[in-house]
């Protein structure tokens, strides 16, 4: 299949990449890594005039650690996966282990997939429960906008016409803090049937302090469940809270009936990997090893 | 209109060997190799980036190259199945391959060579989970996967490296 042709722009810098989107205008389009983007033209559903390639941008993919984690916007999913730095904060190596499959993982970007904000998409939840920022250039200069104020609705965000995203950066977490990201799916290849980003901080081996718990997929951005939130912050994370946690998940989650599942067992799904991924987070927070792998239907 | 449109000049190394060729800017890496440089071991199988049959390795990691345009590939190094035998000696994954039949009808084989090749460059012993995880960007319609698992097993037995 091939996409519609399409003028090719060389970015060198991502200030050439502003001013290029700005003297092409709204049917020019950025490339990263191109496995959200490369398919959907393929399909014609984007049919862009000009593509500005970000690919040749140097120092752009990169992960870099004084105190916040930062990943420059171009590094791909497989080199957070593999980082030293990721495994500090669990989460983020879960997601980016768990994205797709290898070959995507090897040229899918961070910074693409959250400029796209496809509501399947796996880091939204996860920047959301880390507290991250997204750094942009754009023809004003630069801007830090929290993830939350980001991502809009589904396939929108705060970008402006011409603005780039350069940089995430994740917090590090306070002390006895952990979390996890689990994913159901088909199989690899395929957007997640449900997800859940789950990142706690305790008080001490018992009490929570704070949780964040997001779900991803199942709206058209990741949802906050804060009911779920309240049933553990403040209190000892017991089985039965976990059960609690479970059950407020099921309740609040709104899923769509597709190809992926009906929407009762996209319900189910999400109440039981909250549950998993608070286990996890649990026991990450409380410094022991969790293993945690996406499941597949 | 696609005549008007300036052609983008892309050289790249594949198999060891330099080519440079203007090529359309929708011209994906597959088409590049199959249409411009008669490479056909690499498959076109889904066209849509799930099925993995186009894997070749560029710059050392595995991609679909059904999802990657030819100009990303600009500069770079390029591995496809054609270039894994030498002197008419199979790799040692292909051999592998062969000893413990892990194909039937051989469409998907080209891209699960290239998937094995990138697993046991980064888990020479790779554990059971980690073949699934290594492979699980490819399909195949026949085997089941169990002759493909056995024969990942022989060529990490065999000690194979990818190169």
């Amino acid at each position: 299949m091939y996409p519609r042709a399409f003028e090719y722009h060389r970015a060198k810098s991502y200030p050439e990449a502003v001013s290029l989107l700005g003297e092409l205008g709204e049917e020019a389009k950025l490339l990263a890594g191109g496995q959200s983007l490369i398919p959907l033209m393929k399909l014609r559903l984007s049919a862009p005039r000009h593509l500005v390639d970000l690919n040749f941008v140097p120092d752009t993919a990169y992960i870099r650690s004084n105190g916040a984690l930062r990943f420059g916007a171009m590094t791909r999913h497989a080199a957070i996966a593999g980082s030293g730095a990721a495994p500090r904060i669990p989460i983020l190596r879960d997601c980016a282990a768990g994205i797709a499959d290898p070959q995507v993982r090897n040229m899918g970007t961070i910074g693409g997939s959250i400029a796209e904000a496809d509501p399947t998409g796996d880091w939204a939840p996860v920047l959301l429960a880390t507290g991250a920022t997204v750094k942009t250039l754009g023809p004003n200069g630069e801007r830090s906008i929290d993830i939350g104020e980001f991502i809009l609705d589904a396939y929108t965000t705060a970008l402006q016409p011409a603005e780039v995203v350069t940089e995430i950066t994740v917090p590090l977490q306070p002390e006895r803090s952990g979390g996890a990201y689990i994913a159901l799916k088909r199989c690899a290849p395929v957007y997640a049937s449900a997800s859940v980003a789950v990142q706690l901080t305790m008080h001490d081996a018992q009490t929570c302090q704070d949780a964040r718990i997001y779900l991803g997929v199942l709206g058209l951005t990741a949802t906050r469940v804060s009911a779920a939130e309240d049933a553990l912050r403040g209190q000892q994370v017991t089985p039965q809270r976990m059960e609690s946690v479970r059950k407020t998940v099921m309740e609040i989650a709104q899923p769509q009936s597709d190809m992926r599942g009906s929407a009762e067992y996209k319900r189910h799904a999400a109440g039981v990997l909250a549950k998993l991924a608070v286990e996890a987070a649990l026991k990450r927070a409380c410094g022991e090893h969790a293993e945690v792998a996406h499941l597949y239907a | 209109m696609p005549e008007e449109i300036p052609r983008v000049r892309v050289s790249v190394k594949i198999n060891g060997k330099a080519y440079s060729r203007e090529v359309e800017p929708r011209t994906l890496l597959v088409q590049l190799l199959r249409e411009e440089l008669s490479l056909t071991g690499t498959h076109i199988g889904c066209d849509t980036s799930y099925c993995g049959a186009c894997t070749v390795l560029l710059n050392g990691k595995s991609v679909k190259s059904c999802t990657v345009f030819a100009f990303q590939a600009d500069g770079g190094e390029v591995l496809t199945v054609e270039g894994l035998a030498k002197d008419g000696e199979l790799h040692p994954v292909q051999q592998a391959f062969t000893d413990c039949h892990g194909f039937q009808c051989g469409y998907c084989t080209p891209g699960f060579l290239m998937s094995t090749l990138q697993l046991l460059d980064e888990h020479p012993q790779p554990t059971e989970a980690e073949i699934r995880k290594g492979i699980a960007g490819n399909t195949c319609r026949c085997t089941g996967y169990q002759n493909i698992f056995k024969a990942i097993q022989a060529a990490a037995a065999a000690g194979s490296r990818s190169q």
